[in-house]
C-alpha cells in the first residue's frame, strides 16, 4: 500500500550474512551467535560500525532463551550503546518484518545506513516447551506447531486433488539444494521422494522429513540508501534494490476463514505486486525464497501469492517449475526445510533473495537472477511479511518519482 | 546519521489509556482495556478502524507469563480483512517510533500505535523483572527491581549530584503529600522510599498517528512530531556512570538534528523513580520554567510497556488543548534508564 | 474537542473472575563461548575472573566485545581479578526475596574487584545496613562445593567472619560446560469477560456460544470483540455438543508433556449450530478411519469431574450418523 502515492526514499541492501546453522551452537554465547552474522554481513556490505545508523533486532518468543528482551542486555556485543535500537517481534514473520522495518527506517529519509539482525537459539531451551506450556483453562489437544498445520494440509490436499507425494517432492528438491549451501542445517544431497514417503507419519498427512529442524542461528542485512548503494555499485559491489516491502495481518480464528489460503496473505502479495510494478508474478520474478517449514506449504504459498491459480500450486512442484532449473526457482538454498532458526527464518528468506540479485548466492545462485522475491509467515497462518527485491532500481518507483519532480 | 528533514509531517491526533488500575479484571492479553480504549480514540479523531492504515503494538510476553500474548491483543482491532500491523517486544513508545517511519516511508497516512501491560499477574515481580538482566552473571542473584534503582539513587547521592530532599520534592509533587510524610516513610530499597517508586499498575494506551491534511482535518491543533529520536546505552551496569544517561542526550539529539532543544512549555519524563527524573532533566537541560511531568508519571502510577507511550500522549494533549506549544515527551526502557526516547512535539498556527 | 476522555474506566461484567495460576518454568541451558566460559571456570575453580579490552581497561564479569571498537575479544585476554574490592553503591535487603542469593537479609551491591577497573552486581552478608558503605572493603567467600555459577561467592566486609544463610539454587555448569539458569515466573492467568460464560457452561455441561451483533453466526468459544468487525458480540446461545469434523490431523510425534498415547486424532469440529470449528480430540475409532465430515458428539467427563476447561469434553467420538456433505462445510476449511 502507499496512501500518499509517493515514492518512498530508495533503499538497497547492501550486504547479508548469516551462521552456520545447527541444532546446537554451543560454541558461542547468544551475543556471539548474533556477531557472527552481524560481522558477515557487515564485510559484505563493506561497512564499518561508524557508517551504522540504527539497529534493528528481531526474533520470536522471548521464552525460546529465558531473557525479557535480551537485546538490552546485548546492546554492546550488538553495537548498538549510543545508537537507536528498535526490536520487532510478530511471531514467526518477524526475520521478514524486521528487514521491513530496517527498510522503513532508510526510506522515512532518516537514516543513511542500517542493521537489520533476527536470531534464535532454540537449544537453550525447548521451543515444544515454550509453545505447549499448559495454559489454565485451554484443554490439552495441542501437539505443536505440527499438531495445528496437518489439519489444513490435509484440506489442501483433500480440496485440490494433489497427489500425495507432492510434499515429498518439495522435500527432495529443497533438502538437495541445502546441500550445496554451506550455512545449511540439513545437508541430504541424496535424499530420494521413495525415503521420505517410507519415512514415519509424524502428523499425519505430514511425514517426519517433511518437517523443519530446530536450529540455532542468526541472520542480517545492512541495508542503505540511494547514495549508500550507488557508492558499492560504483565499487564495483552489486546491491540488491528493495523495490517493494508489504506486512499484513489477520485474526488466527474467524467464521469462514480459508486456512489454505488466509486473506492476510493474499492482500499482502496483491499490495506488493502492486508497488512493485509486477503484473504476472510467475514470469517476472526470477528466484523465490518463500517460507515452507511443512512442505506442502510450498504449492500452497505459491496459490496464495498468487504465482499461480487456486488449486494449481501442486502442478508448478509435479513440473518441476520450482527446482533450481525450472522458470521459478523455489528456495534454491535449502530453505526452512533445511535450516529453521525461527526468528531468523524470515530474514534469511529476505537475504537469500538479495544475495540471488547480488550474484553473490555462491553454489546455489541462479544464473540471472534480476529480481527475487522473500515472504515469511508465522502465527496461525496470520502475519506475512514479505519483499521483492533487484539488480537495478524499481522501475515503478522511479518513473513516478520522475513524474512528481516534472509537476513541481 | 542523516539529517534530512522528514518529507512528511505527521501529527498525533487522538489519545487515550486505560484508567489505571491495580489489578484489572481482563486477561493478560490486554484486550478488555484496549476496545474501549481503541473506542474513545477513534471517537475522538472520528476515523474509522479501517481508516487506520498501520497498527503497532509495544508489549511484553513476560508480563503473560506465556508466548505471544501479544497476537491475541489483535482481536481487540477486528483485523478482518487484513490489516497492515507490526509489533515491538518492548514499551509502545518504540511502536510509536516504527509508525512514524512507516508514515515517512509513505507506507501509511494513519497509524493507531497501543501497548499494553498486565503487571498485576505476576505474583513476583521482581522475579519477573530480573529476567530482563544479563542471563549469565545478573538474573540468577535475583535482584529486586526497586533495590537495583536503589543503586542508581545511591550513586548520584554519593557523587553529590542530589540529596535525599531532592528526592522528597519530587515524590511529594507527584503523590500531592507533604514532604514531612515522604521524610517520616519507611526505606523500600535504601536510600529510595515507596514514594520513590513506581506502584504496580495495569494499563493500556493508544495513540493514532496522521500524516499532513489527515492531520488538520481531524483536530484544530494536532500536536505535530517535531522531532523523534532514540538511543541505547551499555548494558554493562558496573561500567555506566549511573548518574548520566547519555542516550537521552543522544535521543534528544536526533529528535533535533542536532540542533538546541528550544522553549518547551511542558515535558512528560518517563522516569519510574524520584531520581530519574533529576537524571533526565539534567541530559535534556530542561530548566526551572518547564513543567515536569503534571500527569504523575510513573512514579504515581506505571502501567509497564505502555507507560512510555502515555507520556507522550500527555505530551500531545498538552498542546492540542491549547495549554503548550512546544512539548517533550520521553519514554525509557530496560534497567536503570538504559534505554532511551524523546519525542518533540509542537503546535502550528 | 474539549471532551476528550484520555482516562477511560473498564467495565467488567457482573459475576466473579475465573483465575488459575500459571507458573512457567525451565532449567536454560545456555552455551557460554569462550570468554564468559572462561569466567564460569574460573568460579568453579574459587577464581575471579575479568578481560582486559583494546584500551587496557579490565572487565569483571568479562565482556565478550570491545565496548569502544566492537572487536571481538579473545580468550587470551582473560586475567584474574583479586577476591576483594571496594562497594562502588549499595542498598540494603532486608526481606529477601525467593530468588535472592541470600536468605538472610544483605546488601546488594556493585563491587569492583581490585585489578578491576568495572564494577560486577553481587551480595554483601552482612549484620544490618549500618555495616554497609560506600568505598568499604569486602572480600568474596566462596560456598563449600562451587560449580561454575555466580552464586558460588558472596562477599562480607573485610576481615568478616558471617556466616550467612545460602538459598538453593539449582544452576551453574553442567557436564557439557553449559551454564544452567533455571527461571521461574508466578502469573495469575485470568479468562476473558465472555470465556467466563464458555467455561461455566462446560463446568455445567453446556458448549456457550456467542452470536455477532452484526452478522448471524455464532462463535465458540464466545469472544467479547467479534473478530470480523471489532465491535461487541451480541447474546449468548447455548449450542449443540454434536458436530461434523471439518479436517483432521493424526499425531503419531510423542512429545513431552503428552497425555495420550499415538496415534490419536485431534480435529476441527464445526458443532450443530456454530459457526466456527474448534479442535479437540477424536477417539472411539481407529485413527485411520476418521474421515472429513464425518458426524461426531462430545463425550463428557462424569458430572463430579467437570471442571472450567474444554477438558471437561474428555474427546470427541463418532454419532454413527451418516457423513455431511463437503458442501456444508467446505467454507470453514
Amino acid at each position: 500500500m502507499n496512501p500518499a502515492n509517493r515514492p518512498p526514499v530508495e533503499a538497497a541492501v547492501l550486504g547479508t550474512g548469516q551462521t552456520h546453522h545447527t541444532s546446537r551452537r554451543l560454541d558461542v554465547s547468544m551475543a556471539g551467535l548474533c556477531r557472527e552474522a552481524i560481522d558477515a554481513a557487515m564485510a559484505d556490505a563493506r561497512a564499518g560500525w561508524d557508517d551504522i545508523d540504527a539497529i534493528i533486532i528481531g526474533k520470536a518468543p522471548d521464552l525460546f532463551e529465558g531473557v525479557m528482551m535480551p537485546e538490552l542486555m546485548m546492546a554492546d556485543a550488538l553495537g548498538a550503546a549510543g545508537k537507536p535500537l528498535l526490536r520487532v517481534h510478530t511471531a514467526g514473520s518477524v526475520g521478514g518484518s524486521t528487514a521491513i522495518a530496517a527498510t522503513a527506517h532508510v526510506q522515512s529519509g532518516r537514516f543513511r545506513r542500517v542493521l537489520a539482525v533476527s536470531w534464535e537459539k532454540q537449544s537453550e531451551s525447548n521451543a515444544m516447551w515454550a509453545l505447549s506450556l499448559p495454559v489454565p483453562f485451554a484443554a490439552p489437544v495441542g501437539a505443536g506447531a505440527g499438531g495445528h498445520f496437518a489439519p489444513h494440509v490435509r484440506s489442501y490436499i483433500e480440496t485440490s486433488g494433489a497427489p500425495l507425494d507432492t510434499g515429498a517432492k518439495v522435500v527432495v528438491k529443497d533438502r538437495r539444494a541445502g546441500a550445496r549451501n554451506p550455512h545449511a542445517h540439513l545437508h541430504q544431497p541424496d535424499i530420494t521422494v521413495e525415503q521420505v514417503m517410507a519415512g514415519k507419519m509424524l502428523w499425519d498427512p505430514i511425514r517426519y522429513d517433511e518437517t523443519c529442524p530446530s536450529s540455532d542461528g542468526a541472520s542480517a542485512i545492512v541495508i542503505g540508501d540511494s547514495v549508500a548503494a550507488r557508492e558499492a555499485e560504483s565499487a564495483g559491489r552489486g546491491v540488491a534494490w528493495i523495490h517493494a516491502t508489504s506486512m499484513r495481518t489477520e485474526a488466527g480464528t474467524y467464521s469462514g476463514r480459508n486456512h489454505r489460503s488466509p486473506r492476510a496473505g493474499r492482500d499482502a502479495a496483491a499490495a506488493l505486486w502492486a508497488e512493485a510494478g509486477i503484473d504476472d508474478p510467475r514470469a517476472e520474478i526470477d528466484v523465490a525464497e518463500i517460507y515452507v517449514p511443512f512442505s506442502w506449504f510450498e504449492p500452497m504459498w505459491l496459490e496464495n501469492l498468487g504465482f499461480c491459480d487456486a488449486g494449481d500450486g501442486w502442478k508448478l512442484v509435479a513440473e518441476g517449475a520450482t527446482a533450481p532449473d525450472g522458470d521459478l526457482p523455489v528456495n534454491p538454498s535449502g530453505g526452512v526445510l533445511s535450516s529453521n532458526p525461527i526468528g531468523a527464518s524470515g530474514m534469511l528468506r529476505f537475504a537469500e533473495a538479495a544475495r540471488q540479485v547480488m550474484g553473490r548466492a555462491d553454489e546455489h545462485q541462479i544464473a540471472g537472477a534480476r529480481r527475487a522475491f522473500g515472504h515469511a509467515y508465522g502465527g496461525a497462518s496470520q502475519y506475512f511479511s514479505m519483499w521483492v527485491v533487484g539488480a537495478e532500481p524499481n522501475e515503478a518507483v522511479a518513473s513516478l518519482r520522475e513524474t512528481q519532480d516534472q509537476a513541481l | 546519521m542523516t539529517t534530512t528533514t522528514p518529507a512528511r509531517d505527521v501529527a498525533i491526533v487522538a489519545f487515550a489509556h486505560a484508567a489505571h488500575s491495580e489489578a484489572s479484571p481482563g486477561t493478560t492479553n490486554g484486550v478488555e482495556m484496549l476496545a474501549p480504549v481503541f473506542a474513545e480514540c477513534y471517537e475522538q479523531s472520528g476515523l474509522d478502524r479501517r481508516e487506520i492504515d498501520f497498527w503497532c503494538s509495544g508489549s511484553s510476553d513476560y508480563l503473560a507469563g506465556r508466548a505471544f500474548s501479544f497476537i491475541s491483543a489483535i482481536e481487540a482491532i477486528g483485523a478482518t480483512p487484513s490489516i497492515q500491523e507490526s509489533h515491538v517486544e518492548g514499551d509502545a513508545a518504540w511502536a510509536l517510533f516504527e509508525a512514524w517511519l512507516t508514515i515517512l516511508s509513505g507506507h501509511a497516512d494513519t497509524a493507531l500505535v497501543y501497548g499494553f501491560g498486565k503487571a498485576s499477574a505476576s505474583a513476583d515481580l521482581d522475579a519477573t523483572m530480573a529476567a530482563q538482566l544479563d542471563p549469565y552473571t545478573q538474573s540468577p542473584l535475583g535482584p529486586g527491581r526497586h533495590q537495583l534503582a536503589a543503586l542508581q539513587a545511591r550513586a548520584g547521592l554519593d557523587a553529590g549530584m542530589w540529596s535525599t530532599d531532592d528526592l522528597a520534592r519530587i515524590a511529594a509533587r507527584t503523590h500531592g503529600i507533604e514532604l514531612a510524610e515522604v521524610a517520616a516513610a519507611r526505606a523500600e530499597a535504601d536510600p529510595l522510599t515507596a514514594f520513590d517508586c513506581p506502584p504496580v499498575t495495569d494499563g493500556a494506551c493508544a495513540v493514532i498517528l496522521a500524516a499532513g491534511d489527515r492531520a488538520k482535518e481531524i483536530r484544530t491543533t494536532p500536536a505535530w512530531i517535531a522531532g523523534l529520536g532514540q538511543a541505547i546505552d551499555s548494558a554493562e551496569l558496573g561500567a555506566r556512570d549511573l548518574t548520566a544517561s547519555p542516550s537521552v542526550r543522544e535521543a534528544a539529539r536526533q529528535a533535533t538534528g542536532g540542533a538546541e532543544l528550544g522553549p518547551i512549555d511542558l515535558a512528560e519524563l518517563h522516569t519510574p523513580y524520584s531520581h530519574q527524573e533529576i537524571i533526565v532533566r539534567r541530559e535534556l537541560g530542561l530548566g526551572d520554567n518547564v513543567r515536569i511531568t503534571p500527569s504523575g508519571g510513573s512514579l504515581a502510577a506505571d502501567p509497564m510497556f505502555s507507560a512510555g507511550l502515555e507520556r507522550i500522549g500527555y505530551a500531545a494533549k498538552a498542546i492540542y488543548d491549547g495549554g503548550a506549544r512546544r512539548t517533550l515527551g520521553h519514554a525509557s526502557a530496560g534497567p536503570l534508564l538504559q534505554h532511551n526516547l524523546v519525542a518533540l512535539l509542537e503546535g502550528r498556527g | 474537542m474539549a471532551t476528550d476522555s484520555i482516562a477511560v474506566q473498564i467495565e467488567a461484567p457482573e459475576g466473579e473472575a475465573l483465575s488459575a495460576p500459571l507458573h512457567p518454568s525451565f532449567d536454560y541451558t545456555r552455551s557460554t563461548g569462550p570468554i564468559l566460559g572462561a569466567f564460569f571456570a574460573g568460579l568453579r575453580e574459587r577464581t575471579l575472573r575479568g578481560i582486559r579490552d583494546n584500551s587496557g581497561r579490565v572487565h569483571v564479569p568479562p565482556v565478550e566485545f570491545d565496548p569502544t571498537t566492537h572487536e571481538a575479544l579473545s580468550a587470551s585476554d582473560i586475567v584474574d581479578v583479586a577476591e576483594e574490592g571496594e562497594v562502588v553503591s549499595w542498598t540494603w535487603v532486608s526481606e529477601p526475596g525467593a530468588s535472592a542469593a541470600l536468605a538472610s537479609p544483605h546488601a546488594l551491591a556493585l563491587i569492583r574487584p581490585r585489578g578491576a577497573d568495572t564494577a560486577m552486581l553481587h551480595v554483601i552478608a552482612a549484620e544490618s545496613a549500618a555495616d554497609i558503605s560506600t568505598g568499604m572493603r569486602v572480600e568474596a567467600r566462596w560456598i563449600p562445593e562451587p560449580r561454575g555459577s555466580i552464586r558460588d561467592l558472596y562477599f562480607v566486609p573485610a576481615g568478616s567472619q558471617m556466616s550467612p544463610g545460602l538459598a538453593d539454587y539449582r544452576g551453574g555448569l553442567d557436564d557439557s560446560d553449559r551454564l544452567v539458569t533455571p527461571v521461574e515466573l508466578d502469573v495469575t492467568h485470568t479468562a476473558g469477560f465472555a470465556e467466563r460464560t464458555f467455561l461455566r457452561g462446560l463446568a455445567a455441561g453446556k458448549i456457550i456460544g456467542r452470536r455477532r451483533s452484526n452478522g448471524p453466526e455464532v462463535y465458540v468459544p464466545p469472544r467479547d470483540w467479534c473478530p470480523s468487525d471489532g465491535v461487541p458480540m451480541g447474546e449468548f446461545v447455548e449450542v449443540a455438543d454434536t458436530g461434523v469434523v471439518t479436517t483432521f490431523g493424526i499425531v503419531n510425534a510423542a512429545f513431552a508433556g503428552q497425555k495420550i498415547t499415538p496415534p490419536y486424532v485431534t480435529a476441527y469440529i464445526l458443532l450443530d449450530g456454530s459457526d466456527l470449528p474448534i479442535q479437540h480430540l477424536v477417539l472411539g475409532i481407529p485413527a485411520n478411519e476418521v474421515r472429513m465430515g464425518m458426524r461426531v458428539r462430545a463425550h463428557w467427563v462424569p458430572e463430579s469431574e467437570r471442571v472450567h476447561s474444554m477438558a471437561s469434553i474428555s474427546h470427541f467420538e463418532p454419532t454413527g450418523e451418516p457423513d455431511a456433505p463437503r458442501g456444508s462445510f467446505e467454507k470453514h476449511l
